[in-house]
């Protein structure tokens, strides 16, 4: 059956291509600037001191890593039994209210996971509203409770902010494939079902499994939310070496420990997938959505507004009563904060984006064993807890910013300062180092369907390099660009730990905004620039549906 | 034309910070914009030296004020609680001075006692109480709080919190660290619910009914006394017969490499004056340093008390070992 969808590996080039060494030196060069701040971060070892180590290891180490277990189990399931069901129906379906969701399911992606946590808790724990109001309402005792702040809020919380990279990424790789390959399938005999689960879903893998390791990258180094919680992560033992025993060096060896983790079911993953292959065998023509009507179509409509409801609809309305009872925080400085939150977002969405087509068109078709590699490790930034990245864009940068200085100074006897430290440079390279993964999945994933016969093609029919590019690779691959471009703008605009650290004097964003606000704990006014973000979130999502839309 | 101004802008944008001042002060700070930006301005127009400033959590700002070294351009840091104060007097980012006029306007046990930073407010850790269900007679002091009559009665906050971290110091320097664990592994056996990430949710938990008695910064009170007039919660002094109540404060010291090291101490002894005080500590509701200084109505009307007379930078040092204890006794 497999031989539908999948065909077995075939060596792409018989002889080194004269046009090789370009693609491969430019993938390379844009792997070391996120390889230098890592390679910052796995220096710590050489300051090795046990103490910190014995001291997590008796007391909560054991624990942590128990609970980091649970969640990446959790939010792995979660995230695919939310996300590839609902990518599926919306792309390849119709049933009531399918055209509003298929743009508004990727909304909840606008909250910070720390923000629908803190509305989560705040509404269902016991002090809160619903606890509350169903103690006064049925008499029961003062004693009566329900916990929400354990293992299971946690994982409901984060596969609500999480499953939109699944669904996204499955998105682009269902509308990619088309419905051809399924409609073979079913004329072939397969039931519904079964063309799902052994033709449309094994094609969608690439995409869904970017999607899902992107959630569980951002599930693991999250900090934020699981706080809220006072859930104890094995990122919560990073933040207590640095911030608690002020020990760097601990917290990045164990930054570095979480890394090597990722980088092996990375690796696995990637050992697996390259028996397979997932091309498609052209763009497809006009489309025939699936009808699901009766029962069946209430069923999904039932699904889809659902999640809605519960992941932006609802936080939202709680976020805008919060809001409006501090209206008069609005002020003209949320101009500048909109328009810094944008500015930055753009700015490195469309540099990240571009680094990930040259890094996926390099390895794909040129690459060799290093370029693979340097892509991978290149990708890993997003497993980091964003604080430690930032301290390792930081160091690096500052480090070097030094040196140049030095040289200056050592050659015209004037001292210049730091030249790059506190520009928006500093601060693009630590949005890079991060968010490259985000941008390269989708761009990675979408570039796997098309056949490399296609370049080919082109090539034999006169066309250049640069045209082969521009005129088949890029409108071929432009949801696969739009997702990509988008997940980074919204993840650069919700971005806290390098914004804060690198940012120039006066450059403050909406979650800049949000930071000063919760760290002396007055999350209720924290509410405007959340909504603030919500707002600014809508418009790259909106100008992505229509531009990928069918 | 359109994309001429658009790469000019470009440029500019990417370069802007490298304008330098002559007449500024720049600032890293921990403690919020909002806390620090009306006395900035009102410096400012007082003088005419501009003040620039970014904002971050503690751990980052040191590691970037040390990573800069020499060439940092950052003249002054400013900081809470003691621990990332004494941390920052040990990692040598902080200047030494000398100045009467500082060290008459800070008590001595609010001061690093080599002049490396200067505390500029003051905020009290204490206990508040249902007003409903809790008699202040049963209130003694935070080691009573260990009392088994306190079972299923107590909520805390997260030992996540630098806040916690200072007072278990504060009892390990009082009672050593094997009494100061006992006291510990009490309150955890009389929590009612795991312990809050905030000292607003864990008095939200007393009101509703949750627990009885928690322990928190004296503003976050003021801040939920001023959102809901009338909440059955009021504050307690305790230790009044013993230490004292437990006192953290936030500070501030100039940098080793500051570029500009006058107008830094200018600004570090305006902090600290009478005309600055009422507001540095009003705005948040917190103590003035200044003892010339009376505190914001709302504050004054809690009552007096009799303050941990500990230097605070004793809590800076106990820190790690602080958190080492709570770890060993299960209070997350």
């Amino acid at each position: 059956m497999t031989g539908l969808a999948l065909r077995p590996s075939v060596k792409q080039g018989l002889a080194v291509r004269l046009d090789d060494g370009p693609w491969r030196w430019s993938a390379r060069l844009l792997a070391i600037s996120v390889l230098v701040p890592l390679a910052v971060i796995l220096g710590s070892w050489l300051y090795f001191d046990p103490q910190v180590w014995s001291h997590l290891g008796d007391t909560v180490l054991p624990r942590l890593l128990l609970n980091t277990s649970w969640l990446i189990a959790g939010v792995g399931i979660g995230a695919l039994l939310l996300g590839v069901p609902l990518a599926w129906l919306t792309v390849m379906c119709e049933f009531p209210g399918r055209r509003i969701l298929d743009w508004a399911l990727m909304l909840p992606f606008a909250l910070p996971a720390y923000v629908l946590a803190f509305v989560f808790v705040g509404v269902l724990d016991f002090a809160g509203p619903v606890q509350s109001g169903l103690r006064a309402l049925f008499g029961l005792p003062a004693a009566w409770s329900f916990e929400v702040r354990n293992t299971f809020g946690v994982i409901a919380v984060m596969t609500l902010v999480l499953y939109p990279y699944v669904y996204m990424l499955a998105r682009v790789s269902f509308i990619g494939q088309g419905q051809s390959a399924y409609e073979a399938a079913r004329s072939l005999g397969l039931g519904p079902w079964g063309a799902f689960f052994r033709v449309s879903l094994p094609m969608a893998r690439p995409g869904i499994v970017a999607g899902l390791s992107l959630a569980l990258m951002e599930a693991l180094a999250d900090f934020g939310a699981v706080s809220v919680f006072n859930f104890d992560t094995f990122t919560t033992a990073i933040y207590k070496s640095w911030f608690g025993f002020f020990d760097l060096h601990s917290a990045a060896q164990l930054a570095s420990i979480l890394l090597t983790i990722v980088l092996i079911a990375m690796l696995v993953e990637r050992h697996y997938r390259n028996r397979a292959r997932f091309t498609e065998s052209g763009r497809n023509g006009a489309q025939r959505r699936i009808h699901l009507s009766g029962r069946l179509g209430l069923a999904a409509s039932l699904f889809g507004w659902g999640v809605f409801i519960l992941a932006f609809a609802a936080p939202v309305v709680k976020l805008v009563s919060w809001a409006l009872a501090v209206a008069s925080d609005l002020d003209s400085r949320y101009l500048d904060l909109f328009l810094h939150t944008l500015i930055l977002g753009a700015m490195a969405g469309v540099l990240t984006v571009a680094a990930a087509f040259v890094l996926a068109y390099a390895n794909r078709y040129h690459g060799d064993y290093s370029t693979a590699l340097s892509v991978r490790v290149g990708t890993l930034g997003y497993a980091l807890p964003g604080s430690v990245l930032a301290v390792g864009v930081m160091l690096s940068l500052t480090w070097f910013d030094n040196r140049i200085a030095d040289g200056v100074e050592w050659l015209t006897g004037r001292d210049i300062g730091l030249v790059i430290s506190g520009t928006v440079i500093a601060l693009l390279m630590a949005y890079f180092a991060r968010f490259l993964a985000v941008a390269y999945g989708p761009v990675e994933s979408s570039l796997e369907r098309i056949r490399p016969s296609m370049r080919d093609a082109a090539r034999s029919l006169g066309a250049a390099q640069w045209e082969t590019v521009w005129r088949v690779y890029l409108p071929m691959l432009r949801p696969g660009l739009l997702t990509a471009g988008l997940l980074v703008l919204v993840d650069v605009m919700k971005e806290m730990p390098a914004t804060l650290l690198l940012r120039p004097f006066g450059w403050d964003t909406l979650a800049v905004r949000i930071f000063e606000l919760t760290s002396e704990g007055e999350w209720e006014r924290a509410a405007l620039p959340a909504i603030g973000l919500v707002v600014v979130g809508l418009v790259p999502v909106v100008l992505l549906v229509r531009k990928s839309g069918r | 034309m359109l994309r001429l101004a658009l790469s000019v802008t470009v440029v500019a944008v990417l370069l802007s910070p490298l304008v330098v001042h002559a007449d500024e002060v720049v600032v890293y700070s921990a403690r919020n914009e909002h806390l620090i930006k009306p006395l900035f301005d009102r410096y400012t127009q007082e003088t005419g030296v501009q003040i620039r400033y970014i904002t971050d959590k503690e751990g980052p700002l040191l590691q970037r004020l040390a990573a800069e070294g020499k060439r940092t351009p950052a003249d002054m840091l400013i900081t809470v609680d003691a621990g990332n104060l004494w941390h920052a007097a040990q990692s040598g980012v902080l200047a030494e001075i000398s100045s009467p006029v500082l060290e008459a306007n800070v008590p001595a046990n609010l001061r690093d006692p080599k002049g490396r930073w200067f505390g500029l407010s003051e905020r009290a850790r204490t206990i508040v109480y249902s007003t409903e269900r809790v008699q202040p007679g049963e209130l003694s002091s935070y080691e009573g709080l260990a009392d088994p009559k306190w079972h299923g009665r107590l909520c805390l906050r997260t030992s996540k919190k630098v806040y916690n971290q200072s007072l278990v110091a504060s009892l390990i320097a009082r009672h050593g660290e094997e009494g100061a664990e006992q006291i510990v592994r009490g309150w955890v056996a009389n929590l009612a619910a795991e312990p809050f990430s905030n000292d607003t949710k864990a008095m939200e938990a007393v009101v509703a009914g949750q627990c009885d008695v928690t322990i928190v910064n004296t503003y976050y009170f003021g801040r939920l006394e001023k959102e809901r007039p009338g909440i059955p919660l009021a504050l307690f002094w305790p230790n009044q017969d013993s230490s004292g109540v437990h006192i953290n404060v936030s500070g501030a010291g100039v940098t080793a490499h500051a570029k500009h090291p006058e107008a830094a101490r200018q600004l570090l002894e305006w902090l600290s004056s009478a005309t600055a005080q009422g507001d540095f500590a009003g705005l948040n509701m917190e103590y003035p340093v200044n003892k010339t200084v009376a505190p914001d109505p709302i504050v004054s009307a809690w009552g007096t008390f009799k303050a941990d007379d500990l230097n605070v930078n004793e809590a800076g040092r106990l820190q790690a070992d602080a958190i080492r204890l709570m770890d060993r006794a299960g209070y997350r």
